[in-house]
C-alpha cells in the first residue's frame, strides 16, 4: 500500500533549517488562489529543494490556506514526492516488466553494491541517490537506468557501473576546479 | 536548398541508444568537411531493436540505417554522401534496396503511428503539410454539425485504446447529451502499465495528432477546457507537448472561435502526473487533477455526468485521440475496413521482452499473435523456445504458446483471461520463471493499491507473500488453492480497475502454467532454472580444470579440491549466489 513509503526516520531539524523560503515565494504567488493547485505547488517546491521540506508545507498553508494535513497526504501517496534531501545524481533503475525479464535485478545489484547504497538511499557526500521506479518507457532498450533526464539503455552490471564512475570522475573533478578557482 | 536530408531519430529510446551524439557527429562533419545535406530531428519510427537511427533521403530514393554509431556514422557519410554509394549491410528499409526487414513494416498499418518517425515533431509546418489539422478544418469548411462527428466516431467503431475497449463514440454521446455549460475533456497520458510505451511515442513522435484529436473531441462534446495528464517520468513528451501547445495557439487552433467555428472556444494545458499507477483509472485522475490523493471514486455517476469539479467530463486516452483526426479525414468507412466484427481499426504494440525485432508496431486487429511475434518480431532471441507472451500489463495475463492463434481484438483476448490492456506485449521464453513473472506483477499491484479497498490492499499482499514463499522454497500444500480463493476475492470486493484486475496475472499463470506452480511447491525446483533459492550447482568433472577460479570467488567456502584437480560443491554450504557459474571459463559448473 501506498503509506508504505513514509519514511520513520525523522528529518534533523539542523537540516531542515538551511532551507531558504525565498525561493518557493514565486511559485506559491502563481497558484494562489487557482483550483488544483496543491500538486504543483508541492512540484515546484520539490523543483527548488529536491525534497519536500515541513518548513515549506508550513509556509504554503499559511499564504494560500491548504491543510498541511492535505499535503501530507498528497506528498506520502505519489510516488515522485520526497520528505528527504536527494543527492545531486539520481539513479533511477528501471523495475518494469521487459527490464525484469531481462534479469535488471542483476544490474541493480552491482549497482547497489558500487555505491553502497540500497533502494532509496543517498549517499554521504550527497552525490547519489539510487531508486527502483516502475516504467521509463524505454522498454527495447531493457535493461534501461535513468539519471538525470538521461537514460542509459542495453545495460549490464559492468556497464551501469561504467556510467556511474564516469560521472563521479567528471563530479570530483568540477569539484576541484571549483576549489582552486575559490582559493 | 541541398536535395539531400539526413534525419535522426530523437525520440527518448534514440537518444538512450546514443542517437544525441550521432547527431552532434552529423553536425561537426557537415560543418568539418563543407559538406552539402540538411540535417533534420524526428521521433521514434517504432523499430527501437536499431536504434539508433538515421535517414538519409537523396535523389535515388530513401535509405534508413541501423544501429549508427559515431563510428558508423562517418562510414556511411564518407560511403554515401561523398562517394554515393548506400552501405547495404547496415540497411534495414529502403525503397530502392531490399533488406531482410520487409517483414516487419509490410505487416503493419499506421493510422496512429502515421506521423511518428516521418516528421520534425516540434514542426507544425510539417505536420501541416502531411494532411494534419485538416480534419479541424474540415468539420470548419463543411460546417459538419457535433451530431455526425459523433456519428462517424461511432460508425468507425473505434474503442478506448487504453485498456478498458469502451466504444469513443458512445462516450462522447454521453457527454454531449449532459447540459451543462462547463465540460471538460482529458487526454490520458499517465501510461503506467510497465513494459508499455506507445503513449510515450505518439507524445513524443507527433504531438499535434493528438491535440487535434482533443479539439475535436471537445468540439463534439461541448468542452471549453482541457488537460493533458502527462507523467512526469516523459521529460521530453511534456517539452514536446508544451512546444505543440504554444504553435497551435499561434495557428489559431486553440483559442477562441477557433477556425471561425462561432462560439467554440477552447483551450488545455498538461498536468504533470505525480506517478502513481492508479490514476490511470480515470475518476482516480480526476482526483488527482484536482490536487488529491488519486484514489478512485464509486461509479456511477460517471465522469461523463460528474467528473473533474463535478462537471461532466469526458476521458479518453492518446492512442484513442491520435486515431481521430484520421478518422474525420478519411471516413469511418476507412477505418472501419481494418479489424474484426467487434473490433475495428488498427492497434499499436509496444514489442518487447526476449525478442528479435522489439520496438512499437500498427497492427490491424484480427492478425494473430503468432504473425506478430514471428512475423513482426522476427522470433525469440537466440531462437530459444516462445513459452508465453504477456498483455496487458499488471492487469493481464500470459496467454501460453499453443494459443498463439488467437486473434487480437478484445472479445478474443478476454476470453483467454488475459485482456488487451494498452497494449503492451512483453514476451518470454523458456528461461522466464511465470511463478516469477506473477510474483513480479503482484509486488507491483500491492505497491500501487491506494488502499481504499480493503480486499485489494490486504488482499494483494497476502497473495505476494505466498508466492514469494513459493519461489523461495517454501510452498506448501493447498497454496495454489489458497491463491485462487483469494483472487476471486479481490476481484468481487474491489471498487476500480486495479483491485479487479489485480489477480489476472496470477490466475492465467495457475490456468496455463499450474506445472510449473507445482513443480516450485512439491519438488521445490523451478522448471525455467530462474529462481535463485531452487537452484542447484554442480560441476561437470570432465570439464573442470581445476584453475581454481570459483574456490576463490565462493563467498561460504562451499567449494574445495586441490589446483589441477577436479572441484566440488557442497551443497549444505552453497548459497546459490551463482558467482562461481558466472566466473567458469570452461562451462564445467551446470545449473538445474
Amino acid at each position: 500500500m501506498r503509506v508504505l513509503r513514509i519514511n520513520k526516520k525523522e528529518v534533523k531539524p539542523a537540516e531542515e533549517k538551511r532551507v531558504d523560503l525565498k525561493l518557493i515565494e514565486p511559485i506559491i504567488k502563481k497558484y494562489k488562489n487557482k483550483k488544483g493547485n496543491l500538486i504543483p505547488l508541492l512540484q515546484g517546491t520539490q523543483n527548488k529543494f529536491g525534497y519536500i521540506p515541513t518548513e515549506a508545507m508550513l509556509l504554503i498553508s499559511k499564504e494560500t490556506g491548504l491543510k498541511v494535513s492535505d499535503m501530507y497526504g498528497v506528498v506520502t501517496f505519489y510516488a515522485q514526492f520526497r520528505l528527504n534531501p536527494v543527492g545531486k545524481n539520481i539513479v533511477k533503475m528501471c523495475h518494469g516488466t521487459a527490464c525484469h525479464v531481462q534479469n535488471v535485478k542483476a544490474v541493480t545489484e552491482d549497482v547497489q553494491n558500487f555505491l553502497s547504497l540500497k533502494d532509496g538511499e543517498t549517499s554521504k557526500d550527497g552525490m547519489f541517490t539510487l531508486e527502483t521506479v516502475a516504467c521509463l518507457g524505454c522498454c527495447s532498450l531493457a535493461p534501461v537506468m535513468m539519471i538525470g533526464d538521461e537514460s542509459y539503455g542495453k545495460l549490464n552490471g559492468k556497464k551501469a557501473v561504467e556510467v556511474i564512475k564516469e560521472i563521479k570522475r567528471k563530479e570530483t573533478l568540477a569539484a576541484k576546479a571549483k576549489d582552486i578557482s575559490n582559493n | 536548398m541541398s536535395q539531400t536530408k539526413i534525419i535522426v531519430g530523437l525520440g527518448s529510446c534514440g537518444l538512450a541508444a546514443g542517437a544525441g551524439k550521432v547527431y552532434d557527429e552529423l553536425l561537426r562533419i557537415r560543418e568539418a568537411d563543407n559538406l552539402d545535406f540538411e540535417l533534420k530531428k524526428t521521433s521514434c519510427i517504432g523499430m527501437c531493436f536499431k536504434e539508433p537511427l538515421v535517414e538519409i533521403i537523396d535523389e535515388s530514393g530513401n535509405y534508413l540505417y541501423g544501429e549508427v554509431d559515431v563510428k558508423r556514422a562517418d562510414e556511411i557519410i564518407e560511403k554515401h554522401i561523398v562517394n554515393f554509394t548506400p552501405v547495404k549491410e547496415y540497411l534495414v528499409k529502403s525503397d530502392v534496396v531490399e533488406t531482410k526487414f520487409g517483414e516487419y513494416f509490410d505487416g503493419q498499418v499506421k493510422i496512429a503511428l502515421r506521423n511518428c518517425g516521418c516528421m520534425d515533431p516540434e514542426n507544425i509546418d510539417e505536420y501541416e503539410s502531411r494532411g494534419g489539422y485538416e480534419a479541424v478544418k474540415k468539420i470548419a469548411n463543411e460546417k459538419i454539425g457535433v451530431h455526425d462527428v459523433i456519428k462517424s466516431i461511432l460508425d468507425s467503431g473505434l474503442r478506448g485504446r487504453g485498456g478498458g475497449g469502451f466504444p469513443t463514440g458512445l462516450k462522447w454521446k454521453f457527454a454531449n447529451n449532459n447540459r451543462s455549460k462547463e465540460k471538460y475533456i482529458i487526454c490520458n497520458a499517465d501510461e503506467g502499465d510497465p513494459g508499455a510505451f506507445m503513449d510515450r511515442s505518439v507524445l513524443e513522435g507527433d504531438p499535434h495528432s493528438v491535440l487535434e484529436g482533443m479539439i475535436i473531441g471537445a468540439y463534439a462534446i461541448g468542452a471549453s477546457d482541457g488537460v493533458i495528464y502527462c507523467r512526469a517520468e516523459y521529460p521530453l513528451a511534456i517539452k514536446r507537448l508544451n512546444i505543440a501547445i504554444g504553435q497551435a495557439h499561434e495557428r489559431g487552433y486553440l483559442g477562441k472561435d477557433i477556425l471561425g467555428i462561432e462560439g467554440f472556444d477552447f483551450d488545455l494545458y498538461i498536468k504533470e502526473g505525480a506517478g502513481a499507477f492508479v490514476c490511470g483509472e480515470e475518476t482516480a485522475l480526476i482526483a488527482s487533477v484536482e490536487g488529491e490523493r488519486g484514489m478512485p471514486r464509486k461509479r456511477p455517476p460517471f465522469p461523463a455526468v460528474s467528473g473533474l469539479w463535478k462537471k461532466p467530463t469526458n476521458i479518453n486516452n492518446v492512442e484513442t485521440y491520435a486515431n481521430i483526426p484520421w478518422i474525420i479525414t478519411n471516413g469511418a468507412a476507412a477505418y472501419a475496413k481494418y479489424g474484426t466484427e467487434k473490433s475495428k481499426g488498427t492497434k499499436v504494440f509496444a514489442l518487447t521482452g526476449k525478442i528479435k525485432n522489439g520496438g512499437l508496431v500498427e497492427v490491424p486487429m484480427g492478425i494473430t499473435i503468432k504473425d506478430i511475434i514471428y512475423k513482426l518480431g522476427g522470433g525469440i532471441i537466440d531462437d530459444k523456445k516462445f513459452k508465453a507472451v504477456q498483455l496487458g500489463g499488471p492487469s493481464g495475463g500470459c496467454i501460453p504458446e499453443y494459443l498463439s492463434h488467437t486473434i487480437v481484438d478484445y472479445d478474443s483476448v478476454n476470453a483467454t483471461g488475459a485482456i488487451m490492456g494498452s497494449g503492451g506485449m512483453v514476451v518470454m521464453d523458456e528461461t522466464t520463471c511465470m511463478v516469477d513473472v506473477a510474483r513480479f506483477f503482484l509486488e507491483f499491484t500491492c505497491k500501487e493499491s491506494c488502499g481504499k479497498c480493503t480486499f485489494c490492499r490486504v488482499g494483494t499482499k497476502r497473495m505476494l507473500e505466498i508466492l514469494t514463499r513459493i519461489t523461495e522454497g517454501e510452498g506448501k500444500e493447498g497454496d495454489i488453492e489458497k491463491l485462487e480463493e483469494l483472487a476471486y476475492q479481490i476481484k468481487d470486493a474491489s471498487l476500480c480497475g486495479l483491485g479487479q484486475t489485480a489477480p489476472n496475472p496470477v490466475l492465467t499463470t495457475i490456468k496455463y502454467f499450474r506445472d510449473e506452480y507445482e513443480a516450485h511447491i512439491r519438488d521445490k525446483k523451478c522448471p525455467a532454472v530462474y529462481c535463485k533459492k531452487l537452484l542447484t550447482y554442480e560441476i561437470v568433472s570432465d570439464k573442470c580444470t581445476g584453475c581454481m577460479v570459483c574456490k576463490r570467488g565462493c563467498p561460504t567456502q562451499a567449494i574445495t579440491g586441490e589446483k589441477k584437480q577436479v572441484h566440488f560443491i557442497h551443497q549444505d554450504k552453497c548459497i546459490q549466489c551463482g558467482d562461481c557459474y558466472s566466473k567458469c571459463k570452461f562451462d564445467s559448473i551446470v545449473v538445474f
